[in-house]
Parts: structure tokens; C-alpha cells; sequence
């Protein structure tokens, strides 16, 4: 197995000794089939025991791994090193505050995510012995590429409106409030318009459309945003001019 | 161990981190010149309203290479504008057929066709051919 020397420049904070962030170099040796991952566990495990991230499954499912490699929201344990050529510079996911080195503060997804409501609310609720909520092929798919999504933030690092605008709920968010409307047996999008409806939901988006271009589980948030913004737009015509079909 | 994360600041170095933030720059700097050019067509019928020798002034105004130069950019943004707005059109308007969805290329594709229709009926109408 091919083995090759390679240099890693990675942000460092530690809030209780520094004022700001400073790259660190690191040189070590990798082997041809290693992730960005490998070498930063690498190096905390031989090099330097303080580095600090966040990972767990190593297989593109936990969506914990979420950096900037070469200023590019990846995740790191689907980063490949022999993609990259000289130095590989890797920081803490963008527009989130650095929590210390490379884990970063994610509260303001999470509560978000919140938010949103992402979870069935019935149409009509089954008592338990009634059976399962069924669903045709065509439903599924009319929702399924959203569900894949696992939270990683890669969107919210990419997207320049989130970066500017840190209140807009942002391209995930929106992304799995759109999956459960979108759901047969969902009867939710009222609860949920309020949050994804307003100036800080769908429509503080310009579709730049990078959210789309670096989800790791090819997902497409910017896809369900302009969707919201479309039905969000029939809703009003509906209400302020046509309020009898709106029963 | 007390915490202080610390908020990295976002700068206009953004526009230039990837290609893509640049074409979306030039996707919305292209407003500026559809604007303007909304803004001459509005001035356009305000002297048409005014009469012969106000409307003469105006195509005299259009004559001018400055307005030529205008008018070549304001096209080229348009048409950019146009083509990027058109090939995003699939995301916007998903079409599904049974269990599948109908292709990207037939969603832009119908704007595209459309487009060409509309254009040539603007020309057709404007004596253009």
C-alpha cells in the first residue's frame, strides 16, 4: 500500500489561551486510501493529543465531520487526500462560532431544526391497532431525496445568505420541513408555514444554489426552498383573492 | 472550563471563494442593467406620449454609441440572466409522472422553447423580419 508525505495547515482556537484562531502546520505520511479524517485522527492520536473535532460513524451516515477542507464545506471522512495536491488547509465549518479547533457551536441549527417541526404530525391520527400510515411508491419518491439528509450543516457553511443573515432559518431546515409536507400522511404545513414562510424562512434565500452543489447525500435544499416559496405565493393569491377556494 | 466561542467574521471575500458565488454575483448584477434598460423603455414612452419631436429625440438618443455599448451589455445580462434563471427552472418546478419525475432537461428545455417563441413573435411583431 502506497504511503506519501503530506502537510495539513489546520485552524487551532482554544478559547481558555487564545484571542483568535491561528493555523497550525502539520506534516505527516498517509496512505493512498486515507480520508482527511484518517489524518486528523492520525495526528491526535502520534502527533498532537490536543486537537480537537468532532467525528463518530467515518461513513457519511452521522453527519458529525462537517469542516472546510480548502475552503470547501466537506465532510471529512469523505474527503480523499489524494484528491488534494500541496497543502490542505482545514477549518471549522464557516458562519458558526468556533466552539475550540475544529468543533464548532451549533445551537442556532439546532434550535432551527426545532423550529420547523420536522417530524409527522398525522393527517389523521390512527389509533395503533388501526395499522400502519401506507404509502404508494410515487409518494415516496415525491419526498425521498430529502430524507437523506443528515444534518451535517454543510449547506448552512456554504450558503452566503446564512453567513450575512445568521436569523434565516436556512437550507436544511427548510429542506426537511418541505420533506414532511411533502408527505402523504402529513398534516402539518400550517404549523409549520409560520417558520418557513417569513422574510428570515424561504424568502431571505436568492438561490445562489450552493447548498445544493455540496451536500454530501446529494440533497437539494435549494430545490425545496424556490418549492416553498411557489406554494407560499399560491397560498397568498388564494387568501387575498380568491379567500372562497381557501375553505 | 468557561466557554467563548469565538464568531469568525464573514467579509465580501465570500463573492470570490468559488466560481459559483462569482456567477451568482454576475447573475444578480445583471438587474442593473435589465433596470436600466426597463428604466429607458419607460422614458421611451413618456416621449412617445409627448409627440412626434419628443419621440425623435428619443431614437436619436438610442442612435448614440454610448446607448449601442448599453445595449449590447444589457442583452448579454439579459440573456445570462435568462439561460441561468431557465436551467435552475426544474428545482423551482419538479413535474411528477407516476413514481418518477420528468427530466431536467424537458423542464428547461419548455422554457427555452418558449422563450424562442416569445422572441420571435416580440421581432415578428416589432417588423423584424
Amino acid at each position: 500500500m502506497s504511503e506519501r508525505a503530506i502537510e495539513l495547515e489546520v485552524l487551532r482556537y482554544n478559547p481558555e489561551t487564545d484571542r483568535e484562531p491561528a493555523f497550525q502546520r502539520y506534516a505527516i505520511t498517509c496512505r493512498e486510501e486515507w480520508v482527511v479524517l484518517d489524518a486528523l485522527n492520525h495526528i491526535k492520536e502520534n502527533v498532537d493529543p490536543t486537537l480537537s473535532y468532532r467525528w463518530s460513524c467515518h461513513m457519511a451516515v452521522c453527519g458529525s465531520c462537517g469542516m472546510m477542507i480548502n475552503g470547501e464545506p466537506k465532510l471529512a471522512c469523505k474527503a480523499f487526500l489524494r484528491e488534494y495536491t500541496g497543502v490542505i488547509r482545514v477549518e471549522p465549518l464557516r458562519h458558526f462560532p468556533v466552539e475550540r479547533d475544529l468543533v464548532t457551536v451549533i445551537d442556532d441549527f439546532m434550535e432551527k431544526l426545532k423550529r420547523v417541526r420536522p417530524y409527522l404530525m398525522p393527517k389523521d391520527v390512527k389509533a395503533l391497532e388501526a395499522g400502519e400510515y401506507r404509502q404508494t411508491p410515487a409518494q415516496l419518491n415525491r419526498f425521498k431525496q430529502y430524507s437523506m439528509c443528515i444534518n451535517c450543516m454543510l449547506c448552512y457553511a456554504a450558503c452566503p445568505e446564512y453567513g450575512l443573515i445568521p436569523k434565516y432559518i436556512g437550507p436544511a431546515a427548510i429542506a426537511l420541513a418541505h420533506r414532511w409536507n411533502q408527505d402523504s400522511r402529513d398534516g402539518g404545513r400550517a404549523a409549520r408555514q409560520p417558520e418557513i414562510a417569513a422574510t428570515e424562512g424561504a424568502w431571505e434565500c436568492s438561490f445562489v444554489g450552493a447548498c445544493s452543489e455540496v451536500c454530501p447525500e446529494h440533497v437539494d435544499p435549494a430545490g425545496a426552498i424556490q418549492q416553498v416559496k411557489i406554494k407560499s405565493t399560491v397560498d397568498w393569491y388564494q387568501e387575498h383573492l380568491m379567500p372562497w377556494l381557501k375553505k | 472550563m468557561s466557554r467563548k466561542p469565538y464568531v469568525r467574521p464573514v467579509t465580501a471575500e465570500w463573492i470570490f471563494r468559488h466560481p459559483r458565488y462569482v456567477r451568482y454575483m454576475v447573475r444578480e448584477f445583471s438587474c442593473l442593467f435589465i433596470g436600466s434598460w426597463t428604466l429607458l423603455m419607460v422614458w421611451g414612452l413618456k416621449q412617445l406620449a409627448e409627440g412626434r419631436a419628443a419621440w425623435s429625440v428619443f431614437l436619436d438618443v438610442l442612435k448614440t454609441p454610448e446607448s449601442v455599448v448599453f445595449h449590447v451589455l444589457a442583452l448579454a445580462f439579459a440573456a445570462y440572466h435568462s439561460v441561468t434563471w431557465f436551467r435552475l427552472a426544474p428545482k423551482a418546478l419538479p413535474v411528477q409522472r407516476g413514481e418518477d419525475f420528468v427530466a431536467d432537461g424537458v423542464i428547461s428545455g419548455a422554457h427555452f422553447a418558449v422563450w424562442a417563441v416569445l422572441s420571435a413573435a416580440v421581432l415578428l411583431l416589432a417588423g423584424a423580419f
